[in-house]
Order: structure tokens, then sequence, then C-alpha cells
């Protein structure tokens, strides 16, 4: 697994329930408080005990879990900047997630995020396959997609559905593509994140 | 380029064309007359060229053709654009921000002017902040946002490599201090001995500085460890170290190799008074009571010490075991005292001088 996503996990346990939660899950899995380096690359079971052990910490459901880790990484400033250059408005932004893997693979040629597939089900109505290397990225899309719907600004509902092949499937009922204001998104880049 | 085409009165089709289709297809289009006057341009270059419209304006008042072209033709006129070929503009307001693009003759031999379709080259992210551009402005063709994303991402992950290199390196540095570090007394190891013995000698071979062995023994030191304990043991070793370490030159190499033996590496002093001097001075030092834990430790030293100018080829094994060999002369003349090899007299050997 790419230590990007081991990263992303430890600063969301990190700056959400603060450094001794983190170090007790650090312990568990066996690594230094220190924790993972974003450029170096980890086994595959490393993850899942992570995750794993965060569960147990939390005490917190495996979907409830990746949901919150989603949200999270919409509040990491230069990753949600990166988000918002997909599109002007939350509809955009959708129809952009089918590149998501591109992406990603343009910014880190080595990085495993999952193949998304959307479907326009009717009115309003869309359908997300989530086919990734590991399962749990349906639930981290589905807190992903709700908080940029804050961000954008727009009104949605989702929920992890039954799918109907192997991957898993996220539903998004978009209500209003703008019902709020939306958080700021400028093209250049503010100098205090430089 | 061959180009397919079922249109067969292309020029009456696209009459229909509004200004504003055309300038949602290409919002930085610039039309320009005959003689080089603006007649219509897209939003994102109005956006541009400022509050004042443009049109009516002559396009050397906003541009300069940054091409060799210009210089040739000397004027800013619309006929040198056409041709197809790749045009470097700057903009005469903000003369760090170029543009390039193409121009094409409209009507028959450009009777109508040329078409400019125009877009930011490498300085896009410095217009974006300059003009205070949004999405809108650009094409969903034109690869802007593509390359705004590519320069965020790419500059996230170099600081993230920059931060891991900071951290590898810290961590190689202190790998190799402690592999180097005899951790009681701080001093070298016997591996950093090596290391820097053998590169003296290398040195030697390229014009290098001549440089003194000198091997230290401490005396009595284990009557201290017996009879007052380890740890007036290692408080003596630590000493030992501070006057070695004191007696020496910031380029000199002092190392613990042993339990109570030290090696010297010298690059200074190297005439044998001066090192028979020192050697006195070191033993006397080391020969003062150090009181600890209310007993008083006594030791004294014995040193042996080699010259690598004594030497037709030095060599280390060579070099420490006639540091040796003079040491234990020292320690059978009755201790605390400092033997040179080879002085007055060198020990007999074929690669040593006469």
């Amino acid at each position: 697994m790419h230590g990007l996503i081991n990263k992303s996990v430890q600063a969301f346990l990190r700056d959400n329930y603060g450094q001794a939660l983190w170090a007790r899950v650090a312990q568990e899995i066996g690594i230094g408080p220190e924790g993972f380096e974003a450029m170096l690359h980890y086994d595959d079971a490393l993850t899942a005990d992570l995750i794993r052990a965060a569960m147990v910490a939390l005490d917190k459901p495996r979907g409830v879990l990746l949901d919150d880790i989603g949200a999270y990484l919409t509040t990491v400033e230069p990753l949600r900047r990166l988000l918002r250059f997909s599109g002007t408005d939350y509809w955009e932004f959708l129809f952009s997630l089918e590149e998501l893997q591109g992406r990603g693979l343009m910014a880190l040629p080595d990085l495993e995020l999952p193949e998304l597939g959307l479907n326009a089900e009717s009115r309003g109505r869309f359908t997300l396959d989530v086919r990734g290397p590991m399962p749990g990225w349906g639930a981290v899309l589905a807190g992903l997609l709700r908080a940029m719907a804050d961000d954008y600004g727009a009104l949605v509902l989702i929920e992890m559905i039954e799918g109907q092949g192997p991957g898993e499937r996220v539903q998004v009922l978009l209500l209003e593509a703008a019902y709020a204001e939306g958080r700021r998104f400028e093209l250049a880049r503010p100098r205090e994140v430089l | 380029m061959h180009l397919r085409c079922m249109v067969e009165h292309w020029e009456d089709a696209l009459a229909g064309l509004s200004p504003q289709a055309m300038g949602q297809l290409m919002p930085m289009f610039l039309w320009l007359d005959r003689r080089g006057t603006v007649r219509a341009l897209g939003p994102t270059l109005g956006k541009i060229l400022g509050p004042d419209c443009p049109i009516g304006t002559s396009f050397s008042r906003h541009f300069q053709l940054g091409s060799a072209r210009a210089r040739r033709s000397g004027a800013a006129g619309a006929g040198m654009m056409a041709g197809g070929r790749r045009l470097h503009l700057t903009l005469c307001a903000r003369p760090e921000i170029s543009l390039r693009g193409s121009a094409v003759e409209i009507g028959q031999d450009g009777a109508e002017g040329v078409l400019v379709n125009l877009t930011f080259g490498i300085h896009l992210a410095e217009a974006v902040r300059v003009f205070s551009l949004t999405e809108a402005d650009f094409a969903p063709s034109d690869l802007a946002m593509e390359l705004l994303y590519l320069q965020e991402a790419k500059t996230a992950v170099l600081d993230e490599l920059r931060a891991l290199n900071e951290r590898l390196e810290d961590a190689r540095r202190s790998a190799v201090t402690q592999a180097l570090t005899d951790p009681l007394t701080g001093l070298a190891n016997r591996r950093a001995f090596d290391l820097a013995l053998d590169r003296a000698i290398k040195g030697l071979g390229l014009g290098g500085a001549p440089f003194a062995l000198a091997h230290v023994d401490l005396d009595h030191f284990k009557a201290v460890n017996d009879t007052l304990g380890h740890a007036a043991g290692d408080f003596v070793l630590a000493k030992a170290a501070e006057v070695l370490r004191e007696e020496t030159r910031r380029g000199d190499v002092v190392a613990r190799v042993g339990g109570d033996e030290f090696v010297l590496l010298l690059r200074g002093a190297l005439a044998p008074e001066r090192l028979a001097a020192m050697g006195a001075r070191i033993i006397a030092r080391l020969e003062q009571p150090w009181a600890f834990d209310g007993a008083t430790c006594r030791i004294s030293g014995s040193i042996g010490v080699a010259l690598s100018a004594q030497y037709v080829r030095p060599d280390a094994e060579l070099m420490l075991a006639d540091a040796d060999a003079a040491l234990y002369a020292s320690k059978r003349q009755g201790r605390g005292r400092c033997t040179i090899a080879g002085n007055p007299g060198p020990p007999e050997s074929d690669s040593r001088l006469n």
C-alpha cells in the first residue's frame, strides 16, 4: 500500500483524537510513534492492521471509521484544493470522479486509487461503482463526497447501497447543486498554502 | 494537414457562429482587421486587457510580438502573423506574462483580417494570480486546469520528498556517528580510527602531510577498576579521554580501541622532541590524582609513537606494530614514559628508512 494512504489514516487519528491515541495504535501494530512515510510503500497487511487497530481504539465499526476518514481528507487544504480542480460545481465534480484514479496517477504514478464508475440513474440520482484494491474504499468515498458537497455548497444525501457486482456502490442524491455558499476556492494558490 | 469536411457552403454555414459562441469556444480569440486593429475578442482576453474596451484600438498597443519575425517585419501588422505558425506574444502591460497561439486569415486573401487564438504558456499560474482568472475563463478543451492541478500536486509531492530526505539524512548521520563512536568516552572507536589511518596513509601517496601514530596505555587502570569498582573505572576512562582530547589538536584523531588502550593519529608537532614533550605532558596529567566518590584514583600512562616519515612505504599494520613495540619498551622501562619508535636508531626492517 502506498505510504500516503497509511499516512492519511495516521494524520486522521492524530489530528482528530490526539497524539496519545495515535501512539497507542502505532504500538498496537508494531511501528514507531513517528509513523508512516508518505512517499514509501508498506505491506498491505499493515494497512489492514492499522484500520483494525483504529476501529478498536475508537470503538467504531469499520464503515463509520472509513466514512470519517473520507470526510477528514477534505479538511487537508492541499488535498481539498486538488479535489476542487475537478470542477466548478458539485455537478461537474461528480462527473469528473471517473477521472479521479487518473488524476491520482498524474500526481503519483504508483498511487493505487480505486476505479470509479458514475451512473446517472434518474434526475439527481447517481450511483458510483467503486472497485478498489482493498474493500472499504466505498465508505471512504461516501464520506469524501458528503464533505465535498459541503465544500461546494451542494445539498446531497449519500449512502452505501448494495451493488450487483463485486465492487461497492455509493448512492448520491443531488437535491440542489447550489444550496449554500460553499467554501472559497481560487485557482491561484493562496500565499499561506505555498 | 488533410481536413475532412461535408459542408457545402462553409462560409455561409459559419455565418451563424455568433461572437458569444466563438468566445465560449475560444475565450482568448482575437480578430484583427488588415491594419491590425482589434475588431472583436474573447471574454478572457477582454478580462486580461483591462476595463477599457480594446475594440478599435491597435494590436500593438496591447501586445508585442516576441518572435524574430517581429523584428524582421518591423511593424506589428496583421499580415505577418498569418500562415499558421506558432506566435509568441507578450503583454505590454505585463511583459513578464507571455502568450502563445496561432493566426489564420479570414476572407479572400485575408480581406477581413486575421483570427488569432491565444493561450497562456508556462506563465499560466502567474497569469491566473495576476488576472484573478477562474475555471470559467478557460475553454474546457484547454489543459490549463490539469496544468494547475499538476503544479500543486508536484509541489506537495516534492515537499514530502524533501522532508523525507531530510529525515533520512539525519538518521544516516546519527547511524554513522554511532557506528564510529565509543559510547563511554565519545571518542572515535577502532573502526573510525582504522578508517582515518587508512585515509592518512593513502593521502601520503598523494602528497598528503606526514603523521604520527601514538599508542597510549593506561597504567594501574586495572587496580582502580578492581578496588574502586567499574564506576570508578569508567570515570577514569572518561577523564583520560578528556586529557587526550585536550592535549591534541582539532584535526587529530583520538580513539579508544580497547579497555584502557587509546591510539592517537597526530598531524601536527611531528618533530621527535615535540612529540616527546607532548607525551610527557599527557603522562603528567594522567598522573594527577582524581577524586571519585570520596576515593582517589591514581593512574599513569605509557606511550609508544611511530612516525610515518620513517617509512619508505608506510603501512598501517607495520606502523601499529612499531607503535605497539615502542609502547612495550616504555612499559619495560618502568611505565609512565613515552618512547618514539626508531629514535634514536630506526628498528631494522626493509621498508623503513635507514
